[in-house]
């Protein structure tokens, strides 16, 4: 009863949504106060429909309601609650209930803060945000229906995948859905834009705010998507240039560029149609991500014309949405006029550069992430496009991005003075000589790669350090004046140099794991002992492992420091689950510091037991840099000038506030 | 998202057996030669896989690869000679990085092709941009009458 209560809430979220996408865009056409604040309305209550439904459905999953088809194939009564709960999105018609419902919520949430918009651009992004809704309602109705029944219930559930039995999938779908989902508000604000045929940098500072929290959102959901494979697919890799990481990966790096080139048009009134353009490309990219993962095309084209509802389905919601807001884009652009000179050498062309560079990532992930499926559409011929093809041209096109990072802030608006910036950022330059010779001498002599890749980690955190350092007036000023220029100083400011400090550490990570482990395959029988970064393994045995809905064979090693102190025990396991019958690998990890001794174990031959061991020096830097980007973000949007639905705008603003 | 992947290398690692992946037996006495196997096996795809290299899957047919990429290795051929040896026999499907040739010109030239054309958009709009401004400038005449005024003025 519960669920086709759900059921209903969804249909009725659809009719909602109709009127949420149609109604504000007539008032604002025709003028009318009242029609245009329907949207509103309409656009909570429609969240909690939403939110009802899916309530509803975790309830199924709660209670173990095998008469849902969903939950039936995707859960089993004896699984641990947490992952009950969570497996309610680790299927596909959960998690599009999922992407809906954020979108939804991100529309209740201009409902709700925006009361300081102009209410013409209010009721256009919400109606545009309501078009994106319906396409999505359809889809999972249609198509997807978490809701569906099977008459005789069954007794037993077929269990979740295994690999998906963990928290990461706590954690990781609804930050990124978070991330992929909050850009539609940027799209509908560029559309609303382009509906009303103007635009200003009171837009950008609107704009800015929700970018920053699907951009910190989205960082954080790849980050902890990241980890997640780290220890969970048993082979310590971390990121394979996976079509599906990649669809995640193009959204953030359009994001990041679309942050970056708000602030020019905020502060500066340029790039505002390059800055609409971006707005429309990321949430872009987020809906053929969606498409790309949900259509079931990476496996193969045959696969997606097989079985075609879906992805055809997505296919035209893509059609209709980005081709749609890039025709009114081609018809309005020309009418929003751009101001704001500059010289080439100046914040502003920093910020360009930026944008150059992040538009050409974009643009390479794209084509390798599509060329296979192009190939095999076009010729019948299946060719590979993998990590050797992104790290041949993401790496050498990121590079000079990041180095060229430090010098941004320190550009004057306008007009910069590159030679002072160098000036300024000599002593980083020093510290950075310090870091590579350092590396060179005391890690391994072998790596020139370390070196440099570290120097270029720590170039990046100097930079950060460097900007707040002048503009705290360090060296000019005594250190009392310091403190409080320094207290002065706009969280934004902090959160810029928090974001960029951040990029350094998970580039230390990337580097140092990637140039400097240490990797040890042996065959191990018991007392037998391997050596990996001064840590000794001594195996003791194999024991078998009982869990609540798996059983494992857990290998267990006795763990001596450098320093011969005993540091107990490190266990790695293969494991079985039998509602499934799939075996996973259960990695040990210990950490020590920002390190990580890594032990993956394989099968039992006859002269021993396969063992895995890797020493990951600094890995963990890899997401904790991300953490710090993203606290970055926070930082940016806690600044009082930014606070989401804080900006003024004339008068219309204090009397929303009075 | 990463569901599908999860599910994929879980389908690999069902083929083949859980856990490690090259396995002791496999590795070549000669130090210099294992550390070309596992730098051609970086770039070698696992066929049955979704995305993974032969040297990261369990599959069994990684395994085989591993060990064809080691014994014409250790027969003596160039690193070049095992990727075409292997390319003839499997198809481009095989290579994790495509070719470097005309038909893959889409592919390769997409980052040039991007930065340069960004680049000279960048450009030229900066050209207009700082065109419109000196058109913005005050003629001579005009500066002339302005100081007039300003003096006037004072």
């Amino acid at each position: 009863m519960a669920v086709e209560l759900g059921h209903f809430a969804l249909v009725l979220a659809l009719a909602l949504a109709i009127v949420q996408a149609t109604v504000p865009l007539v008032g604002a056409r025709v003028k009318s106060y009242q029609l245009m604040r329907v949207g509103e309305t309409v656009a909570i209550a429609g969240f909690l429909l939403i939110l009802v439904s899916f309530t509803t459905l975790v309830h199924g999953y709660i209670v173990s309601d095998f008469s849902i088809l969903n939950v039936w194939e995707n859960s089993h009564s004896a699984k641990p609650m947490l992952f009950k709960i969570t497996g309610t999105w680790g299927n596909h018609e959960g998690s599009m209930l999922l992407w809906v419902m954020i979108l939804a919520f991100f529309a209740a949430m201009v409902a709700v803060f925006g009361r300081n918009l102009p209410p013409s651009l209010r009721a256009n992004v919400i109606a545009v945000q309501g078009m994106v809704a319906v396409a999505f309602l359809l889809f999972i109705l249609f198509t997807s229906n978490p809701f569906t029944r099977i008459i005789p219930a069954p007794i037993e559930g077929k269990d979740l995948n295994p690999l998906l039995q963990d928290i990461g999938l706590a954690i990781h779908p609804p930050l990124l859905y978070l991330g992929y989902v909050g850009f539609s508000i940027s799209f509908s604000f560029a559309v609303a834009a382009l509906i009303e045929g103007r635009i200003d940098a009171a837009w950008a500072r609107w704009v800015r705010p929700w970018t920053l929290l699907a951009w910190a959102f989205l960082t954080g959901g790849i980050a902890m998507g990241s980890y997640w494979a780290y220890y969970e697919l048993g082979w310590g890799g971390f990121w394979f240039w996976d079509p599906v990481e990649n669809a995640s990966f193009l959204p953030w790096l359009a994001g990041t560029a679309l942050l970056h080139s708000a602030i020019v048009m905020e502060k500066r009134s340029a790039l505002k149609i390059w800055t609409v353009l971006l707005a429309i490309l990321t949430f872009s990219l987020s809906l053929m991500g969606t498409f790309l993962v949900r259509s079931g095309v990476l496996t193969s084209v045959h696969a997606f014309a097989t079985d075609p509802a879906r992805g055809v389905f997505i296919l035209i919601i893509l059609l209709l949405f980005i081709g749609g807001s890039l025709a009114l884009f081609g018809l309005r652009a020309s009418s929003l006029t751009s101001g704001g000179l500059f010289h080439p050498v100046s914040r502003e062309g920093a910020l360009v550069l930026n944008n150059l560079i992040l538009s050409t990532c974009t643009a390479t992930v794209l084509i390798g992430t599509l060329y296979p499926l192009l190939i095999e559409a076009l010729t019948g011929e299946k060719i590979s496009v993998g990590a050797p093809f992104f790290n041949l041209t993401f790496i050498p096109l990121v590079v000079p991005l990041l180095l060229a990072v430090p010098f941004g802030p320190l550009l004057a608006w306008k007009r910069g003075d590159l030679l002072g910036a160098a000036q300024r950022l000599q002593f980083a330059f020093g510290a950075v000589l310090v870091v590579m010779i350092g590396t060179y001498f005391f890690s391994d002599k072998t790596s020139t790669a370390a070196a440099l890749g570290l120097g270029l980690g720590f170039w990046l955190i100097f930079g950060a350090l460097t900007d707040i350092a002048f503009k705290a007036g360090v060296g000019k000023n005594s250190l009392s004046v310091v403190f409080s220029r320094l207290k002065g100083l706009p969280l934004s400011v902090f959160g810029t140099a928090f974001a960029h400090a951040g990029i350094g550490l998970t580039v230390i990570g990337l580097v140092s794991v990637t140039t400097l482990q240490i990797e040890r395959i042996v065959l191990m029988k018991p007392n037998d002992v391997v050596e990996a970064g001064g840590y000794t393994l001594k195996f003791s045995g194999v024991t078998p492992f009982k869990g609540p809905n798996f059983t494992e064979d857990q290998a267990r090693f006795d763990l001596t420091g450098p320093d011969g102190r005993r540091l107990g025990e490190i266990a790695a396991a293969k494991r079985l689950y039998p509602a499934r019958g799939m075996p996973t690998t259960e990695a040990g990890i210990r950490t020590f510091g920002l390190s990580q001794l890594y032990v993956s174990i394989g099968e039992a031959t006859p002269n021993g037991l396969v063992v895995h061991a890797w020493w990951k020096p600094r890995v963990t830097l890899i997401w904790i840099g991300a953490l710090v980007m993203m606290f970055g973000g926070g930082l940016s949007l806690c600044d009082r000038r930014l606070r989401v639905g804080a900006p003024t705008r004339r008068k219309t603003a204090v009397e929303a506030e009075a | 998202m990463r569901s599908i992947l999860l599910a994929l290398v879980l389908f690999c690692t069902m083929l083949g057996q859980a856990g490690a992946v090259v396995s002791p037996d496999e590795v070549l006495d000669d130090p210099a030669l294992e550390a070309r196997a596992r730098a051609l096996s970086a770039n070698l795809r696992c066929m049955v896989c979704q995305n993974q290299s032969i040297d990261d899957s369990d599959a069994e047919l990684a395994r085989d690869l591993r060990v064809l990429v080691r014994e014409r290795l250790v027969a003596g051929d160039t690193d070049e000679q095992v990727i075409n040896y292997l390319t003839a026999r499997y198809g481009e499907f095989v290579l994790l990085r495509p070719q470097f040739n005309s038909r893959n010109l889409i592919l390769w030239g997409t980052p040039v092709l991007v930065l340069l054309v960004g680049g000279a958009f960048a450009f030229t709009a900066y050209r207009k941009l700082s065109g419109k401004r000196s058109v913005e400038q005050l003629s001579p005449e005009e500066e002339a009458a302005l100081q007039k005024v300003l003096d006037s003025q004072e």
